[in-house]
């Protein structure tokens, strides 16, 4: 093995070029541990502790950009406001000292549908900051995940940042575990009001191979609240109208029986918290009208 | 490959570190720093809890070469760490300068906790003495990660909140207590911190 220890972005491209086989490491949650447990003896691993702009992010007009490696603790502590899905769902990761080094361009590179970055981010919308020496490119978060613990990243690519759409309305995230540390998630579910396009966007994990948005839920519940003209009145969303939009995301789920659950059970749960999370972000928009903090 | 770091506030090297070892690994069986402890190596209880560059992390999910020219406080520098916080940075923490613990000396290490009979002089951090005030170590395994995490929250959060105490320690698992002791001792301990500051 070979521990790589590039100093700049620009060398970290150059290595991975030259060495596509080459296994990125950084807060270390999900490789440390295949090495420790000898599943995997990478050829070469790369290390991206020392390239300093990773854990930076600059918060602009309409996005965010979130350098990989900005730890989860950061992201509670200081993007509660602009990404307050993403804050809530960093406070379900693992443990203190896990989220002191562990940050989103994990989660995306190991792109386990486990990952709990993964409902927010697909509820908030972004885009994900692919870079080879070829060049840089954003992947649209609905085209990042293409199979179990697989992405869109070609081999010589490096994830540098994600683009995450600041948010414009309430938003929540719910995930269901044994306790509330060091779980990995049974299921989960992320949800985003956008007022300004009039839209609500949702992310389901650990429900199917991939995590997923429950579209038929989103465009169901889009058309409902048009209708009803709820966006401008304000009122409280129908209860038919909520039943049918957890049935959606229920229906969206293709889950497996595992250690953590059964697949009916998820599917059942998966029902539950998009009930619930619509309910409590509804409240929030109809409320303060827009409440952006997230509440741990 | 060559690792040089920093520990417990003195330089240090550690020779033909193989590549994918932790930096557990390096401190435990390269240094002779046993107390950080190694039961689950895959960041589920905290056993190994260090501080790199000042934050809580595990010790097991941090590669060897990741702590080049970084700094590692361990359980066994805790003691001096907290009273060089104490003496020279009041609601700080410093983990370098020349005020820090020699590798013999930390590999020499031992609990003594006040003697009532003797007086003999304290050489634990106020963390540390509380937990034995308190009762909280039975089988002692996962104390030291214990330590590092509840040191750091009161570095940080001097009154911490019951809520706070059971958010640090989140990541820490023990099997012996059921934790209320140790709860006790966090919350002794930052009663105490208050006190020596009130006075």
């Amino acid at each position: 093995m070979d521990f790589l220890r590039p100093a700049s972005w620009e060398e970290a491209l150059a290595a991975k070029a030259e060495h596509p086989t080459a296994v990125p490491i950084a807060g270390g949650t999900d490789v440390m541990v295949e090495i420790n447990f000898d599943h995997r003896r990478p050829e070469y691993l790369l290390d991206l502790n020392r390239i300093g702009e990773l854990s930076e992010w600059e918060v602009g007009q309409e996005k965010v950009r979130l350098g990989a490696s900005v730890p989860y603790s950061s992201i509670m502590d200081h993007l509660r406001a602009e990404l307050p899905g993403l804050a809530l769902a960093s406070h379900t990761v693992a443990s203190p000292q896990i989220r002191n080094r562990g940050g989103v361009g994990g989660n995306l590179g190991t792109a386990s549908p486990a990952g709990d970055a993964h409902p927010a981010l697909l509820a908030a919308d972004c885009e994900v900051e692919a870079e080879s020496v070829r060049g840089t490119r954003l992947i649209p978060i609905d085209a990042f995940y293409t199979g179990v613990k697989r992405n869109a990243l070609e081999p010589d690519e490096l994830i540098r940042a994600v683009h995450i759409k600041k948010a414009d309305g309430p938003q929540q995230y719910s995930k269901v575990g044994t306790r509330n540390a060091m779980v990995i998630a049974v299921c989960a579910f992320g949800i985003a009001l956008h007022p300004e396009t009039r839209t609500v966007r949702t992310g389901i994990g650990s429900a199917a191979p991939t995590p997923i948005r429950a579209k038929e839920a989103e465009d169901f519940l889009n058309a409902a609240l048009e209708e009803g003209g709820f966006w401008e009145n304000g009122k409280i969303i129908t209860p038919a109208i909520v039943k049918q939009f957890a049935a959606l995301a229920s229906g969206a789920c293709n889950p497996i029986d595992d250690v953590r659950g059964t697949a009916k059970y998820r599917r059942h749960a998966v029902g539950i918290m998009a009930r619930r999370t619509l309910g409590w972000t509804w409240e929030q928009y109809r409320g303060a009208g827009r409440t952006l903090e997230g509440a741990a | 490959m060559r690792v040089n770091f920093t520990v417990n506030g003195r330089q240090q090297e550690a020779d033909d570190v193989w590549e994918g070892e932790s930096l557990l690994y390096v401190l435990r069986e390269r240094m002779g720093l046993p107390g950080s402890k190694n039961a689950c190596e895959q960041g589920e209880c905290g056993s190994c809890t260090v501080r790199l560059d000042g934050v809580p992390v595990c010790a097991c999910l941090v590669a060897a070469g990741q702590v080049e020219g970084r700094e590692v406080v361990t359980v066994e520098g805790l003691a001096d760490y907290a009273k060089h916080r104490e003496d020279a940075h009041p609601g700080g923490g410093c983990a370098s300068g020349a005020c820090g613990t020699s590798l013999d000396s930390a590999k020499r290490w031992q609990s003594k906790p006040t003697d009532g009979q003797t007086g003999e002089a304290v050489e634990l951090s106020p963390i540390q003495q509380a937990f034995i005030d308190a009762g909280a170590v039975q089988c002692g395994f996962c104390t030291p990660g214990l330590l590092v995490a509840a040191d750091e929250l009161l570095e940080n959060t001097p009154s911490p909140s019951d809520q706070d105490i059971r958010e640090a320690l989140s990541g820490n698992l023990c099997r012996c207590t059921g934790y209320e002791k140790i709860l006790d001792a966090v919350r002794l301990a930052a009663a105490r911190q208050g006190e020596a500051v009130q006075s």
